[in-house]
């Protein structure tokens, strides 16, 4: 198994952490050539969302990407990576994918000052340390996206098939066991 | 030192890697940076460039400038505060900035004590020229560090001589033997814990940018080569000939920064870079402000 993470810019190198904990074989796409080698997972990183909308066109990796996502290679979004993969965004333009049908709130914490961290259920995952960083959430969820994870009354948590979206960023704390969850749902989508 | 506030401050600065943060005078400057692909930037009423120029006391901006920057872009907003003048920075958490930048390219407030950036809710980024410096912003409570550089000239040299002054220092560090580590500590004037980071980790407990003469992709990309994990750019930007081309490019520099046939061709038709001023040619050292 071989799972990819988006490094156009953002939070990846934390990302790349966590597979090697979990013994996982990772690289970096940085670059149209990148998309030549064989994964089986790809990862969408926290960062700046409309940096990485941008550079995903302008490095020609929007179209392969997109359309690799709705073939169903399993993709799990953090933070910006959520962003990236929501259908409609209620405060901006869609800068990314698409591919999730949910409709996502960008900074809807506020400012840096509103960030915070929780502790809170994921389904199919159990209890994990949440930290949200000038965080997005949930709106609304529409069929076919389950919801697997809500603090505060907000959705921050989605699954859609393949498809994993969470507002929160588990690569900056200790803990693997979201990363484990993705992990295990790749090796279910090749076997 | 380690609370959930200062983790969640260390965290944002992650956020921002792999990213160029721009210097931008006005809202029209911030939305053309973002369309550009910057990652935040740095509110402030006159890039280095012209404070150099200028000459005279340099102090935070306008309040009310920066809430028309934070209003225009939907990336985080930094601003500066000068060395040591906390009251600017209460000012700048009381508006909700994201970053605060406690900077030399300021005239110095207070020529002895820093701000002590633990009291405050809102992160800060600080420069440093050599480890000691980086550690003791970091035990004051700084949550990112970026070099000094020499601002406002468009001369790379001094950005590199702390970056390679941080990396050489934090080599050393982790090379030593561990009963050397309290010498180190007294050496560098900052905390054995701190000191015992480095020593474990081979690199600092926070992100660390590249700041202070970046003109072209190619600066970036050396910067990033050398080690740093993101790039400032401040007057390299608005100072040239084509500022949309040059921002776009010096951010795709940044990610690809070891791609040197991409870096060639992005390097191509940007117009005129600023015109720089030699380090020899420098009345002002804005990097000696603040130890």
């Amino acid at each position: 198994m071989k799972i990819a993470v988006l490094a156009v810019q953002g939070a990846f190198a934390e990302h790349e952490q966590m597979l090697e904990e979990l013994g996982v074989e990772h690289f970096e796409i940085r670059r149209k050539e990148d998309l030549d080698r064989n994964f089986d997972g790809l990862i969408l990183p926290g960062g700046e969302s409309t940096v990485q909308g941008k550079l995903l066109k302008e490095l020609d990796l929007y179209e392969e990407l997109k359309k690799r996502i709705e073939g169903g290679l399993p993709v799990f979004g953090t933070c910006a990576g959520l962003i990236l993969l929501a259908g409609e965004l209620s405060n901006d333009t869609g800068v990314g994918f698409g591919t999730l049908p949910v409709v996502v709130r960008r900074n809807a914490y506020g400012r840096q000052l509103g960030s915070f961290t929780v502790e809170e259920e994921v389904r199919g995952v159990g209890k994990i340390p949440m930290v949200f960083i000038r965080a997005p959430y949930i709106e609304e969820a529409f069929e076919g996206a389950e919801v697997i994870a809500a603090t505060g009354g907000n959705i921050v948590g989605v699954r859609c098939g393949n498809q994993v979206g969470i507002s929160f960023h588990p690569e900056v704390t200790g803990n693997t066991d979201m990363h484990r969850y993705f992990v295990e749902m790749v090796r279910e989508s090749i076997s | 030192m380690i609370n959930e506030r200062y983790d969640l401050n260390r965290g944002l600065a992650q956020m921002l890697k792999g990213g160029v943060i721009m210097d931008v005078t006005n809202p029209e400057q911030a939305r053309i940076a973002q369309e550009a692909g910057a990652c935040a930037v740095m509110a402030l009423e006159r890039i280095p460039a012209d404070i150099r120029a200028a000459g005279g006391v340099s102090r935070m901006s306008d309040p009310k400038m920066i809430r028309g920057i934070q209003e225009a872009v939907s990336i985080p907003v930094m601003a500066k505060c000068r060395i040591g003048h906390f009251v600017e920075a209460q000012l700048l958490e009381a508006i909700e900035i994201d970053y605060i930048d406690e900077s030399e390219v300021l005239s110095p407030a207070d020529d002895v004590y820093h701000i002590d950036k633990r009291n405050f809710k809102v992160p800060f980024v600080c420069g440093a020229k050599d480890l000691g410096e980086a550690l003791r912003r970091i035990n004051e409570g700084a949550s990112m560090i970026r070099t000094k550089g020499e601002p406002g000239t468009g001369d790379i040299v001094q950005a590199v001589r702390h970056m390679r002054m941080m990396k050489r220092e934090m080599a050393r560090i982790s090379s030593m033997m561990e009963n050397e580590l309290y010498q180190a500590a007294k050496e560098l004037q900052v905390p054995y814990e701190l000191v015992r980071y480095v020593h474990e980790n081979g690199k600092l407990p926070v992100v660390n940018f590249a700041a202070g003469g970046v003109a072209t992709p190619a600066d970036a990309a050396l910067m990033m080569q050398l080690g740093a994990e993101g790039v400032f750019v401040g007057s390299g930007i608005f100072k040239s000939g084509n500022p949309v081309k040059r921002a776009a490019a010096i951010v795709k520099a940044v990610t690809n920064y070891n791609d040197a046939k991409m870096i060639a061709e992005l390097s191509e038709d940007l117009g005129e870079a600023m015109v720089g001023i030699n380090e020899q040619e420098i009345e002002l050292l804005m990097a000696e402000r603040g130890k």
